[in-house]
């Protein structure tokens, strides 16, 4: 079970989820965005960052990278692809997740530790929580406020409050068939008491478990 | 450039310089960039230790944290540019300490900024601390290094020039360090990364290194822009050159741009250098010479390559997406050759550019002034102890730093085990059960009543905030932001701050690795308190399993208070200025043998107590609060005398505890107070409920924002 994790210039966040999710016994490959071939994989990571300096608009440009094909096939396949915020964002471009993101309702960047809620497992990310789980893992992002105009997606995981004026309190939200997920919250940055929180284990897991042979 | 400095142009040359080579001079022997004024002090520092790897001279100080780990940090200012232009003045900041340190071969895993303005009342202020935060969050998250701490201070004096000040630490691997040199003849000087333009010209000279009046807002264009997303790539892309070992020396391009970043290399190597100024990638058309050279064009390195490496070189530039040229070559003898449009446009000694810059020695002068401000009385502290610290965690320099430290990312790269709002950050070393702890400290009022003596206090406070996360004192890097250098006053107390400085790192046998010099920092005519910002790494090694926390105070814990007792002096306190509006007394001195007591007593008890907490601005019944507030439960605390609660004689700090688990050295300790229950109460004050010390402390930036 191979899970790649894309890196587009710009991206951050890379190694930290590449060492959360060995962590786990997941086995990783950082891919460059201008891979064309992802056939040896089961599933795909996009990390947090900044790709390609999201000076347009978070993840616009960094949908048309070539490695996207690829991205949106596995997609198209039903194999498991997790954007974890500035992933998130991309994945709304391409079109694979319904909304978009768009900045913090108080127009600022907000690192801190926020608490979820899971409000629907049937997904890649969520498979192996409970439903009402309580979940606290840190948020970090300044465009986290998702909105969905056409009220099509299925959010997975919600914020207990509102950090950021997101819709319905959208943290997480996955497509139909639950194998596309976008999260703004870092499950990452949760995988160390010592840090803070052990929370994001159970999400990393439910990513790990969602793996099947290609 | 002075008379007298154009004349030793004249006299190097023995002709008249070019225009090309006086841009070079003026820029390379500006005050930014050739210490002219503070030179002669700086060799004071202590700067010798068996742990150092670097010391001051190259881009960062580099030290051994053994097992084949090291360490390299630099601290550096952007006072000037941040007033002229916030947002991008603090952005490049950021930008340009983290290539500091990625030039010696490390990876920049940790920021700090230390960041002192006006009054938040005046809207100018809060317009200037507002851009400063959003440019170093800006930068510094999108390039991807994490801001783990720093300090704010405001004061008036800073109205007219906010200092801007950033720390970098990165580690690596003792086969990666790299050196600033251009290597040997035959090696090519590769410039990459973002194109040349005309931003910045002459920052170093024009701005850094003069005073502020009514027309520095026109300055505005001498201020760089920053671009995060072209250094992010320009980190990935020079450390694999360095994993590669394709380079001789790397130097960076930040302040005199080129003319540094050719004439440095080659003079610490002791050779020559050919540079052809068409070969350079520009983003401008018609850049004459001297622009070129002096251009601060941001995120550009340069690369000294083996001649048959070239090529891999430049194909790891193109995978990376950076844009690279060869813009020279080195060449026995020692002179900086440059070549415009086919002609020759500067012939110098490349080492005279930085290495004969003139060195003053300054007039210093004792302010006259000094004796009165201590022989004022200070003040006594009357009314309730409650309603002080009330006012106290009002004040926006002692309340919580969230508003400012949840703007920057503090977690990325899953290391910041202890982050902004502590009184050290902890950072771990993966793979190694070491542990770095840096606490960035600076205290204007203080140095103000007592350049010597708060210098010194500045080093004891910071050794002792590593030490509460577990550290010993490891090395010492120093921001000395001052006034005008040509005012005797200004110098005597420059002087005065490097001796204390020095005489604390020798007590605690620390070297001093690096540093910057700002002066300068005044506006019409008013000059800053003396404001040295020390920043001190220290190594835990192992680091604490479970190191402590404010947060980990429990119900029934004891408060212990350890080091010397307070004597109830309050000249140059917080109590001072939030209550009474003074600045007067003179401060207690340190206490060298105590304060190296209680560094190492609390770097042990790191490893066994739950809390430990330095008491420093706003004294012992601060520090208790802040406890209350992260732990989110009250205390009950004996101490009835004002002067003792809020006194911040130095040396000292609280462990809180479960009674009977760990022994406290007698004469340097005693019980203070208790965990208990829902409210501080201070000796027979009224008690205070934690949720109005939560709101109280957590509003002191937001509701002033908001205004």
């Amino acid at each position: 079970m191979r899970t790649a994790v894309v890196v587009f210039p710009g991206t951050n966040c890379e190694q930290d989820v590449a060492h959360a999710l060995s962590s786990l016994g997941g086995e990783v490959e950082l891919v460059w965005h201008r891979e064309t071939d992802l056939s040896g994989f089961d599933g795909v990571v996009l990390p947090g960052g900044f790709a390609h300096g999201d000076y347009l608009r978070t993840g616009a440009i960094a949908r048309f990278s070539p490695v996207m094909a690829e991205v949106e096939r596995m997609a198209a396949q039903g194999l498991p692809v997790l954007g974890i915020c500035n992933g998130f964002q991309v994945l709304c471009e391409a079109g694979l997740l319904p909304g978009a993101l768009i900045a913090n309702r108080d127009l600022a960047f907000i690192c801190r530790f926020v608490d979820l809620e899971v409000v629907d497992n049937d997904s890649i990310l969520t498979g192996s929580a409970e439903i009402g789980q309580r979940i606290r893992i840190p948020l970090n992002s300044y465009e986290g406020n998702w909105v969905d105009p056409g009220k099509t997606g299925r959010i997975v995981l919600r914020y207990l409050g509102d950090p950021n004026g997101s819709q319905h309190a959208a943290a997480g939200v996955a497509n139909d068939g639950g194998n596309v997920v976008g999260v703004m919250p870092h499950p990452e940055r949760g995988v160390d008491e010592l840090l803070g929180s052990g929370d994001g284990r159970v999400l990393l897991e439910g990513f790990l478990h969602s793996l099947v042979p290609a | 450039m002075t008379d007298e400095e154009h004349e030793s142009v004249l006299g190097l040359l023995g002709r008249d310089p070019r225009p090309a080579e006086l841009a070079m001079y003026s820029v390379m022997w500006s005050e930014h960039c050739s210490y002219k004024s503070s030179r002669a002090h700086l060799r004071r520092f202590p700067t010798e230790a068996p742990w150092v790897v670097v010391g001051p001279g190259e881009n960062a100080g580099v030290v051994d944290l053994g097992d084949g780990w090291l360490a390299a940090l630099r601290i550096e200012s952007h006072n000037h540019p941040s007033f002229v232009e916030p947002y991008q003045g603090a952005a490049t900041g950021v930008g340009g300490i983290l290539r500091d340190v990625f030039t010696m071969g490390a990876r920049p895993i940790a920021l700090w900024d230390q960041i002192r303005f006006g009054p938040l009342e005046d809207p100018k202020n809060r317009y200037l601390f507002n851009g400063v935060v959003s440019g170093i969050a800006g930068y510094g998250n999108a390039v991807g290094v994490p801001t783990v701490g720093g300090e704010i201070e405001f004061d008036p004096c800073y109205s007219g020039n906010p200092l801007v000040n950033v720390m970098c630490l990165g580690i690596l691997r003792r086969e990666q360090l790299v050196l600033g040199t251009a290597g040997s003849p035959g090696t090519v000087a590769v410039l990459l990364g973002r194109a040349t333009g005309r931003d910045g010209i002459g920052g170093a000279s024009v701005l850094a290194s003069a005073s502020f009046d009514d027309e520095s807002q026109e300055k505005r264009p001498s201020v760089q822009v920053g671009d995060p997303f072209e250094e992010k790539k320009l980190i990935e892309a020079c450390l694999e050159l360095y994993d590669r070992g394709l380079v001789a020396g790397v130097q960076d391009l930040g302040a005199a741009g080129l003319s540094c970043a050719t004439s440095e290399p080659a003079g610490r190597a002791g050779v020559g250098l050919d540079v052809d100024l068409d070969s350079v990638h520009v983003r401008e058309t018609g850049m004459t010479a001297p622009e070129l050279l002096m251009s601060e064009s941001q995120e550009r390195m340069m690369a000294f390559v083996p001649t048959d490496l070239v090529d891999e070189v430049l194909a790891i530039a193109t995978k990376w997406e950076i844009d690279s040229a060869v813009v020279g070559t080195v060449r026995v003898g020692g002179t900086l050759t440059v070549r415009h449009q086919g002609e020759i446009v500067a012939e110098v000694p490349a080492a005279s550019l930085a290495d004969d810059a003139p060195i003053y020695d300054r007039p210093m002068r004792r302010p006259d002034w000094l004796d009165g401000l201590w022989a004022t009385p200070v003040r006594i502290l009357e009314g309730d102890a409650a309603d002080i610290l009330l006012r106290l965690l009002d004040d926006p320099a002692l309340g919580s730093t969230a508003w400012v430290h949840e703007q920057y990312d503090h977690m990325l790269f899953l290391n910041t085990v202890v982050g902004p709002g502590s009184d050290g950050a902890l950072i771990r070393v993966r793979g190694t059960d070491k542990g770095l702890a840096v606490s960035t400290d600076g205290n204007g009022r203080l140095c103000q009543l007592d350049p010597r003596d708060g210098s010194s206090r500045l080093v004891y406070e910071a050794a002792l905030n590593v030490a509460v996360t577990g550290a010993r004192p490891l090395a010492v890097v120093d921001n000395l932001n001052f006034g005008n250098p040509e005012k005797p006053e200004v110098m005597w107390q420059f002087k005065e701050s490097v001796e204390g400085i020095s005489a604390a790192c020798e007590m605690l046998g620390i070297p001093v690795v690096g540093g910057n010099v700002s002066f300068y920092n005044e506006t019409d005519g008013i000059d800053i308190h003396p404001t040295p910002v020390v920043g001190l790494l220290g190594l835990a090694d192992p680091m604490p399993g479970t190191p402590p926390r404010l947060s980990r105070a429990e119900e029934g814990m004891e408060i212990w208070e350890i080091g010397p007792e307070a004597n109830g002096n309050l000249s140059g306190t917080a109590a001072q200025r939030v209550i009474h509006d003074e600045l007067t007394g003179r401060p207690t001195p340190p206490d060298p043998d105590a304060a190296e007591k209680v560094v190492a007593l609390a770097a042990d008890l790191a490893h066994r107590v739950p809390v430990l907490h330095d008491i420093s601005d706003g004294g012992l019944a601060v520090a208790i609060a802040e406890v209350c507030i992260a732990s989110q439960i009250g205390a009950n605390v004996a101490e009835t005398d004002n002067g003792r609660l809020f006194s911040e004689d130095p040396h000292r700090l609280i462990a809180v505890l479960e009674p009977h688990t760990v022994e406290l050295p007698e004469g340097l300790s005693r019980k203070v107070g208790t965990i208990r229950g829902d409210s501080l109460v201070l000796g027979s004050s009224d008690p205070i409920d934690v949720r109005r010390l939560i709101e109280t402390f957590e509003g002191a930036i937001p509701r002033r924002m908001a205004g």
